[in-house]
């Protein structure tokens, strides 16, 4: 059973959103994404000053068995990358929730969570594809 | 132990070495090497020893099952190879004027006959090297036929999910934007989701028929009516062809482009990475923007066609006239068929995986399309697997290898998980393919009582589990001699 933290926002494409209460929010993939890639061997982050719109594809994690796109949960400028991530992906597989977060945005507007998930429906997500 | 390994300083093999230094006097200075080149220095014996023990070493079409899905790995006949070695092709310079290549070139154009009559196209370019290449050149075609009405807007290729990695890519190199269709739960592309997805900025639709989940997509018709009716044009990734060969023509379902992977489904060589050979088809409207070289017969003669010839050509893709050994041992492959021999391609091809899917499923394995009949490959998922006894695909086909078969595509497509794409092909017995789901069964009872067999394997193999992880993360491509002597 994968982790799903209950403090967490989520997106049907197996994003986390993490509100750091100052206007940005900062962005991974959920235990049940890294788990079902399998061992990650390279991630591309996205430019710092980038804009995105929501879904907007920004990121690529790549595993020995596939490259997946990373979107934007929500819209926003991108303020700070996990840099560390270009020397150690394997970060994502052991703390994805943590040490493996991908990158941070500065929300274009307040009303920017509309359209993601709690932990009890993204738990459903997870279900219903199984 | 690599070669280079071996090489000990001043040992050579004379016969192997050549008579004169090449005089490289003429070549720039700066071009030129300041230091001997790190070439291995061995003896004669030795470099036999080492590439008949490489040879020894390798899995392949010719001493196990290959059922690896997609690749359409079928028996090479010898003949091909022993016809397309006669001098007369072999020593052929391929600057050689016309008017010493009339053998040749006529070959080629009965072979660019033969796939237009085979595949229902209006005119063959075998110019292309690769499927992948092919691929280039149709995108590229249909970009150039777009741009030629003045119709820019059209930037967008529609690509289902279950497509090839390469079909977006393609797209991509060609300057396009790729929009993809969901596929639905029965296999087929989602009608309505690509009803929704064409406009005016629709280029066309890249479509594999059968597609890489291993059934035909039966909206194939509505499929065209709706791509055409929008002004895009419909492209047939051929790598699935020899499902159909000979039976349905990609030309007859609408497509006005196709490439061919004539390493696949007209038996060359192939597998680590070539050489292949990816001819085009295309609809009459499509023909101007063929790449080149052509050959066109005039009379009792054979000329080649170039861009001077065929000003709208999208251009040359390779040196000379293509990867012409490869295109001849098609040639000559397709001329032991014959017609029927083509069909008999497909119904053998059809039925074996059919065969083998329908003894997998009774053994307890799960069909990941259980209500479609296969076309020449189908995907057995391994989900139930996984969740009972931890074991992933890659165990069960790294376990394969012990039983002496090579293991069917893994992880792909990536649609279904824990999946095995397996495409035995027309090539094998019915023993070979009752061997295989008695290994897998045995595999599954090994993975029940420890699941730790499976996840050492191989166990009988030259290399053991190869640790594609870290082989990834710590990329490490070209041999480098610990130390260079000046």
């Amino acid at each position: 059973m994968s982790d799903i933290p209950n403090d967490l926002q989520y997106t049907e494409s197996h994003e986390w959103v993490r509100d750091n209460g100052d206007g940005t929010v900062t962005v991974g993939i959920t235990d049940h994404a890294q788990d079902a890639l399998g061992d990650l061997v390279f991630v591309e982050l996205p430019e710092v000053g980038k804009q995105l719109a929501a879904k907007d594809a920004c990121a690529v994690v790549e595993s020995v068995k596939a490259a997946s796109d990373i979107y934007a949960p929500v819209a926003g400028e991108v303020v700070t990358v996990n840099e560390a991530l270009g020397d150690t992906p394997e970060t994502i597989n052991s703390d994805p929730y943590g040490e493996g977060w991908i990158f941070q945005l500065k929300l274009a507007d307040t009303d920017a969570d509309a359209g993601l998930f709690d932990a009890e429906e993204y738990q459903q997500v997870v279900e219903d594809e199984a | 132990m690599l070669i280079q390994e071996q090489s000990r300083p001043g040992r050579t093999a004379p016969a192997q070495a050549p008579l004169h230094m090449a005089d490289v006097s003429d070549l720039p200075a700066g071009l030129r090497r300041q230091r001997r080149a790190a070439l291995p220095e061995v003896s004669e014996l030795q470099a036999v020893r080492h590439y008949t023990r490489l040879s020894q070493q390798n899995f392949a079409i010719d001493t196990h099952f290959y059922p690896l899905g997609s690749c359409t790995m079928k028996y090479n006949p010898r003949a091909c190879n022993s016809l397309a070695s006669l001098p007369g092709f072999l020593a052929r310079h391929p600057a050689a004027p016309e008017s010493h290549s009339q053998g040749i070139m006529a070959c080629l154009h009965e072979l660019q006959d033969m796939l237009k009559i085979v595949t229902g196209m209006h005119a063959v370019s075998l110019a292309p090297a690769a499927g992948a290449q092919g691929e280039l050149a149709g995108v590229m075609m249909i970009r150039a036929y777009h741009d030629a009405r003045g119709d820019h807007a059209r930037r967008e290729i529609l690509v289902p999910d279950a497509a090839h990695g390469t079909n977006p890519a393609s797209a991509i190199m060609a300057g396009f934007t790729v929009r993809e269709i969901p596929t639905g739960s029965n296999g087929d592309v989602d009608i309505a989701a690509l009803r929704d997805a064409v406009g005016p900025q629709t280029a066309g639709i890249m479509l594999t028929n059968p597609s890489t989940v291993g059934v035909f997509d039966r909206n194939i018709q509505a499929i065209a009516e709706t791509v055409h009716e929008a002004g895009g044009l419909l492209y047939y990734d051929g790598a699935n062809l020899n499902a159909i060969l000979g039976k349905v023509r990609p030309g007859d379902m609408g497509f006005d482009v196709i490439h061919m992977n004539l390493h696949k489904t007209f038996s060359t060589p192939h597998g680590g990475g070539g050489p292949g050979a990816g001819p085009v088809g295309v609809s009459k409207r499509l023909e101007p923007y063929l790449p080149v070289p052509l050959v066109i017969r005039d009379g009792d003669a054979y000329h080649w066609q170039v861009e001077s010839d065929r000003p709208e050509s999208i251009g040359r893709m390779t040196a000379f006239g293509g990867n012409m050994g490869i295109l001849l041992r098609a040639y000559i492959y397709a001329r032991l068929l014959g017609a029927e021999g083509m069909r008999r391609v497909s119904e053998y091809a059809t039925l074996n995986a059919n065969y083998l899917l329908a003894r997998l499923k009774a053994a307890g394995f799960t069909a990941a399309y259980p209500e479609r009949r296969a076309s020449h490959e189908f995907i057995v998922t391994l989900k139930k697997e996984a969740k009972e006894y931890g074991t992933n695909a890659m165990d069960f086909a790294k376990r394969l290898l012990d039983y002496g078969f090579h293991a069917p595509t893994t992880y792909f497509p990536l649609l279904v998980p824990e999946c095995l794409l397996v495409e035995p092909t027309e090539s094998e017995s019915k023993e070979s393919l009752d061997g295989f789901v008695e290994a897998m069964t045995k595999i599954r009872a090994e993975a029940q009582d420890n699941p730790d067999t499976l996840k050492q394997a191989p166990y009988t193999l030259p290399v053991r589990r190869l640790d594609d992880v870290r082989a990834a993360r710590q990329l490490d491509l070209a041999w480098k001699p610990a130390q260079v002597e000046g």
